[in-house]
């Protein structure tokens, strides 16, 4: 096995491309990050990491505009990121210039994928170690949340995490996403944060969320206004404990 | 000189083992694999030139005219679009066919229109299709009006100034409802309601600003489109032959009529009685 990870243009005798699966392994160092789709809105949050003293906060950010229309979120190799946002940004304005229409979310995905696909079929150059977290709406308004990963393939979601502990936020997920869920912003956002408070801190300092509404209007949710929702869920999460604890005393009884 | 110096074409060295179809193909026509992007002829300046290059060994010009003069037109309206063209091909003085078929099917949702180098028309409209299914297969949507005619101009600027000769109309009906581009080979592109394109244009715009309005009916708007471009064919000694109408409709393009312009002629003599 150890001869086979040096050059990625090749396979391992039983059929594993080691460089991809490094590149992935990089991707569970980063930080977590998760993508709701809602009735009329999609969420993106992020963990963010806690910054050194003399940092200045808003310096990193993991959150990025594609377009008008379009959200990222990434987890793994910030620098490596960089470059891919850029190749998007410039990709979506060559779309609206040849096609006189914005980027569907599904193509700017594609673009992005063929992207990363190619690095691992490229001599002397190694696989983009993120994977990304695409989202938004269409021009008919139809909302969106696309993964890509380092091996360059993707697939459209309703819910989503990447990233660090990405597994427990996922079946947090998959246990309470229901349609009725995410029928209205609040309850998205609140589903979204209450996913990610299942592995980060609590704190609504340690959290950047956005959120995008049908009408392609971003916005980044203040700390406060996280706090809020914090709260609420930590409120709920107690009582929910409390009643538990009640049940089963009740019936050991 | 032998032909092959005055064309610039090197020999090929004897004695080779390749297969002579596959390499007489590559070598001298390069083209046919990169249909695209096509080379240049090999002078300068070829807009400009291509005159000059047609002379014969005691130095006279051969006259070489390209088929030009027309009459196409397309204009929306309540039920869609509608084109309709003539099919007369002229070079100078010499009627080189009079059933040209001026309307390209790009696919069952676009056509488009020929006026100018008959060649270049068809030539790039056909490439035009080629990246439309392209569009479709890998999108998985059709395209819309707006981005092939932007293909299509896009083309048409890469060679500007090059001698390309094309005035062509793309039609279609898309998502947003019926589109109408008028695409030429200066690079210019501009939507519109009611264009005319060609020799004869200046008659087909009298009959047509007349008549027009968006709430035609199906049958009214044939009339027009036909009765427009017979008037042009009566007066412009380049355009003539077969007049035919086309119908973009919600459902795709149908061919609504094909007739001699002279029995168009003798039809509306009686009517006028």
């Amino acid at each position: 096995m150890s001869g086979y990870d040096r050059a990625i243009t090749m396979f391992s005798p039983d059929g594993h491309l080691f460089q991809v699966e490094y590149a992935q392994e990089a991707v569970k160092k980063g930080s977590t990050a998760v993508g709701v789709r809602g009735n009329n809105v999609v969420v993106l949050g992020v963990e963010k990491k806690a910054v050194a003293k003399l940092q200045e906060d808003r310096t990193v950010r993991k959150i990025c505009q594609l377009d008008d229309h379009v959200l990222m979120a990434f987890a793994g190799l910030t620098a490596d990121a960089r470059v891919l946002i850029k190749q998007a940004r410039v990709e979506c304005q060559s779309h609206k210039l040849t096609v006189e229409d914005p980027v569907t979310l599904e193509y700017i995905t594609r673009y992005v994928a063929s992207l990363k696909q190619r690095y691992t079929q490229s001599n002397g150059r190694r696989p983009f170690g993120i994977s990304c977290l695409i989202t938004g709406f269409d021009n008919d308004k139809t909302p969106r949340l696309y993964q890509t990963d380092p091996s360059g393939t993707y697939h459209e979601w309703k819910a989503n995490a990447i990233g660090r502990n990405a597994k427990t936020v996922r079946e947090f997920l998959e246990k309470n996403y229901t349609p009725e869920n995410v029928a209205t912003e609040e309850q998205t956002v609140k589903l979204a944060i209450k996913a990610l408070l299942e592995v980060v801190q609590s704190g609504g300092k340690n959290l950047e969320v956005a959120i995008m509404r049908e009408d392609s209007k971003l916005s980044m949710l203040e700390v406060s206004e996280i706090e809020k929702v914090v709260a609420v869920v930590e409120k709920e999460k107690e009582e929910e404990a409390a009643t538990k604890k009640k049940e089963s005393k009740s019936e050991s009884k | 000189p032998p032909l092959a110096d005055i064309c610039g074409f090197q020999t090929p060295k004897p004695g080779g083992l390749v297969s002579s179809l596959d390499h007489d193909n590559e070598e001298y026509c390069g083209n046919f694999s990169a249909n695209s992007t096509i080379s240049l002829p090999p002078f300068a300046n070829p807009g400009t030139n291509l005159g000059r290059v047609l002379k014969d060994e005691s130095g006279n010009d051969i006259p070489m005219n390209f088929d030009h003069g027309t009459t196409t037109l397309g204009f929306k309206y309540q039920g869609g679009v509608l084109l309709a063209v003539d099919s007369r091909a002229t070079g100078g003085m010499y009627i080189g066919s009079g059933s040209v078929k001026k309307i390209i099917e790009i696919n069952r949702y676009l056509l488009g229109t020929m006026a100018g180098g008959a060649a270049d028309c068809t030539y790039w409209e056909r490439v035009l299709s080629k990246q439309c299914r392209l569009y479709e297969l890998r999108n998985r949507e059709r395209i819309s009006v707006a981005a092939a005619s932007k293909i299509l101009s896009n083309i048409a600027y890469n060679y500007k100034g090059m001698g390309l000769s094309m005035g062509v109309m793309v039609a279609g009906y898309d998502k947003r409802g019926p589109g109408l581009y008028y695409v030429d080979s200066d690079g210019e592109r501009t939507p519109g309601n009611c264009f005319s394109v060609g020799s004869g244009s200046i008659y087909a715009y009298g009959v047509l600003d007349a008549g027009y309005r968006h709430d035609l009916t199906d049958e009214e708007a044939y009339d027009l489109g036909r009765r427009a471009i017979y008037h042009a064919t009566f007066r412009d000694a380049a355009s003539g032959g077969i007049v035919r109408v086309y119908h973009m409709k919600p459902t795709g393009f149908e061919v609504i009529s094909e007739q001699d312009c002279k029995e168009l002629h003798y039809m509306y003599a009686a009517e006028k009685q």
